[in-house]
């Protein structure tokens, strides 16, 4: 595939992180490689590396989120970068600014990176279009597009506990496909990485029209499509879905899809459970499954801030050979 | 004569160009006389005839003034995008006119007031006919039917609830009766108000991929299959305009064979992009109804060669810088049309799926047939609105190029063949191509 030039240079090093959809299988092995390296950061006694001083990075949130943004700014921390929080809803759009008037504001006091989020699919790419050349921009995001890091932080979970032959694995992702950033993310990251099947199972309300152009096998019988799956994906059903005329309710939603410890069973024995976070307890899943000795969930926050610290190290170091060069 | 002469201006001959108009079957190389704001004579001058103006169009291609059913011209409401004045230029230069324009200008066209508003500010400006199409519902609201008599007095072609879709069924049916009985022809754009409420794009692979809320193909094609059994019911003089989908054509076809007297148009933008051309979010793609699937473009494309969707618009919406500079779904629908009309147009011909005549009547005889204007030809005694084109002229669209003040198409950069070199409108020069 040709080279994006919007989130990669001529060279093909990451200019911007924006979505997975594009990148090379071994642009993502770097990722990983690199947050591996960077995993040991958090065991030391001193928890930083001064990769990124004297860098300064915005957090945009035009989206309330804790674990995303904490994960961030400790990562950001950990590499020595300033960090600026900016809460969007009490900021100057919501006094008729236009983002771009406020983005060259941020320029101008010499941010060297954005991390955004944003309610609207392709806010990020938007963005990315319209900052100066030297200033990268994190998809932390965006609408029901992508959601990168997460992507890439699911791949390095199930690396660690799979291998990284992932033509060996099956992979199933129950829940909204449709509403959900973390699904599209993660389907791309699978597929780049050669993942040996990849099912989605949902009910046909929250499947996309033409989800079999994303690569998938479609599933809306939860027990065939957890049948001998490796690695067991719920997505966050949010509350809103739950009000229009996408499912009846919450807990009819739990009678089909829920994942409880006896549908479980039917994936393999050694299947590991993830979630992006926050689980509806009772909804997507059991406490006892949420909690149980399968569940990584805990593992994916940790494992974010090394993902997190790989993506801004990769966007930031290139920019930083350019000025030296 | 003489005195008829001094009255009415000029005496024009256009010389040596090749004629094309497709209502009369015409297709040679002679000379046209304008006399009077109307074409006096083909071939050989009338007596009496004191050229006062000649036109050297040889190697030229002479065709009736465009006729284009709709075009955005944002006034009165949003003269920050366009105005009356900017937009009959660029149609002028574009070889267009006549024009209608939708009602979903603020205020809405639903008094004559304002159609004389937008009559006054159009014949000032000179360049184009513009018709304005009133609201077939007070406000666009769907809940109470416009005053249609007086509309169509004030001088309104025909009626139109623009781009919002009608969701009560039984406030259109009298809609539709009440047009049938006064006989005044309806422009129906079909779109479910529910099923495409949310979307900015067709629901389709690029909705999939890039997470965006999607309009799906049975929007157009429920509101299409609902319209029909209305006009069927109501016997009113319906249009559809810029029809979308394959399906929905396949439905006004099976109509019109069971002889259900029913037309329909295409943007001449549907016939060339697809979804795929949203690519990584490019707004200038968001547009309403949304690029749909290349099944979709080919379906239109053979309607358009069967004879089933009669005339091609440009559907033009012009918008200003800011419209465009968001993320995609916040972004406004449009696109800036009326000069890539023609050359959009005249490429089909090219592209070996229409005749250079059938090309023609789909932007000049046939549309104005479908709402009975006379314009769009060549005939004897007709008014002289001429569209004079250099058919082997390149040229490439480009905010420098484009004269709308709307530079919002998806088409920047593309290369266009066939230039406009002169406009006439009343037999006189409106515009003219400098070289």
């Amino acid at each position: 595939m040709a080279i994006d030039t919007l989130q990669q240079d001529a060279s093909g090093k990451l200019r911007h992180f924006l979505t997975i959809e594009g990148l090379s299988r071994s642009l993502l092995s770097e990722i990983l490689n690199l947050a591996e390296s960077f995993l040991t950061v958090d065991e030391q006694h001193v928890k930083k590396v001064p990769l990124l001083r004297g860098k300064t990075i915005a957090n945009l949130f035009f989206e309330s989120s804790t674990r995303t943004r904490t994960t961030f700014e400790l990562a950001a921390k950990r590499l020595s970068a300033d960090v600026l929080n900016i809460n969007i809803q009490t900021s100057a759009t919501s006094k008729g600014e236009s983002l771009l008037d406020m983005l060259h504001n941020l320029e101008a006091m010499h941010c060297d990176m954005f991390i955004v989020r944003h309610a609207d699919s392709g806010a990020a790419h938007f963005i990315a279009r319209h900052v100066a050349p030297h200033v990268s921009v994190i998809n932390a995001g965006d609408g029901s597009h992508a959601h990168p890091t997460q992507g890439m932080l699911d791949m390095f979970t199930i690396r660690r506990h799979k291998g990284a032959d992932f033509n060996r694995l099956r992979v199933a992702i129950i829940g909204d496909v449709m509403h959900s950033r973390v699904a599209r993310s993660q389907i791309h990251a699978l597929n780049i990485l050669g993942v040996g099947e990849l099912r989605v199972i949902a009910p046909k309300t929250l499947v996309p029209a033409a989800a079999h152009a994303l690569g998938v096998h479609v599933y809306h019988d939860m027990a065939r499509g957890l049948a001998d799956v490796d690695v067991v994906i719920m997505l966050r059903l949010q509350r809103e879905r739950m009000r229009g005329a996408l499912i009846p309710s919450g807990s009819e939603y739990f009678q089909l899809y829920g994942l409880n410890e006896e549908m479980l069973g039917l994936a393999k024995a050694d299947a590991i459970v993830m979630h992006p976070g926050p689980i509806n307890r009772g909804i997507e899943m059991d406490s006892a499954v949420a909690d149980g000795k399968q569940s990584v969930i805990l593992e994916q926050v940790s494992n974010g801030i090394a993902v997190r610290m790989a993506v801004m190290a990769m966007c930031l170091g290139r920019a930083a050979e350019g000025e030296s060069a | 004569m003489s005195e008829a002469n001094a009255m009415t201006g000029s005496h024009t001959v256009i010389r040596h160009g090749r004629l094309i108009d497709p209502a009369n079957g015409r297709d040679e190389i002679a000379d046209l006389y304008l006399a009077a704001g109307r074409i006096v004579a083909i071939g050989n001058a009338p007596a009496d005839f004191v050229v006062s103006q000649e036109i050297d169009a040889q190697g030229l291609w002479v065709l009736p003034g465009l006729v284009d059913l709709h075009a955005q011209l944002r006034e009165p409401g949003e003269k920050h995008k366009a105005s009356i004045a900017s937009e009959t230029r660029a149609a002028a230069a574009a070889g267009i006119t006549t024009l209608c324009c939708g009602p979903d200008t603020q205020p809405v066209i639903d008094t004559p007031a304002i159609v004389e508003l937008i009559h006054s500010k159009a014949s000032n400006a000179g360049m184009t006919r513009v018709h304005p199409l009133a609201a077939l519902t007070q406000g666009l609201a769907g809940d109470q039917l416009s005053e249609m008599h007086a509309l169509r007095q004030a001088g309104c072609v025909a009626m139109s609830n623009g781009k919002v879709p009608m969701g009560n069924t039984l406030v259109l049916r009298r809609a539709l009766e009440y047009a049938a009985g006064l006989d005044i022809p309806v422009m129906l754009y079909a779109e479910d108000p529910w099923l495409g409420a949310t979307g900015c794009v067709h629901e389709g692979v690029v909705a999939a991929r890039l997470g965006l809320p999607g309009i799906p193909s049975c929007a157009e094609v429920i509101a299409v299959g609902r319209d029909l059994m209305l006009i069927e019911q109501t016997g009113v003089r319906a249009h559809f305009c810029q029809l979308s989908s394959a399906r929905a054509v396949e439905l006004i076809v099976a109509a019109q064979q069971r002889g259900i007297t029913v037309t329909a148009d295409v943007c001449a933008h549907q016939l060339y992009l697809t979804e795929i051309d949203v690519g990584q979010f490019n707004s200038l793609c968001h547009v309403r109804p949304p690029l749909r699937s290349q099944r979709d473009r080919d379906g239109l494309r053979k309607a358009l060669a069967d004879g089933n969707i009669n005339a091609i618009c440009s559907d033009h919406q012009p918008h200003d810088a800011d419209a465009k500079l968001a993320p995609f779904p916040t972004t406004e629908p449009g696109i800036s049309a009326l000069e890539t009309l023609l050359p959009l147009t005249l490429r089909l011909v090219d592209e070996s799926l229409l005749t250079l005549a059938q090309a023609v009547a789909a932007v000049s005889s046939q549309p104005a047939k479908i709402l009975g204007l006379d314009a769009g030809t060549l005939s004897l005694g007709a008014m002289a609105d001429i569209c004079i084109v250099d058919p082997h002229k390149y040229w490439t669209v480009s905010a420098q190029t484009l004269r709308s003040r709307g530079k919002n198409t998806p088409l920047l950069g593309w290369e266009m063949k066939g230039q406009v070199s002169h406009t006439l409108l009343a037999g006189k020069i409106v515009f003219q191509q400098v070289t």
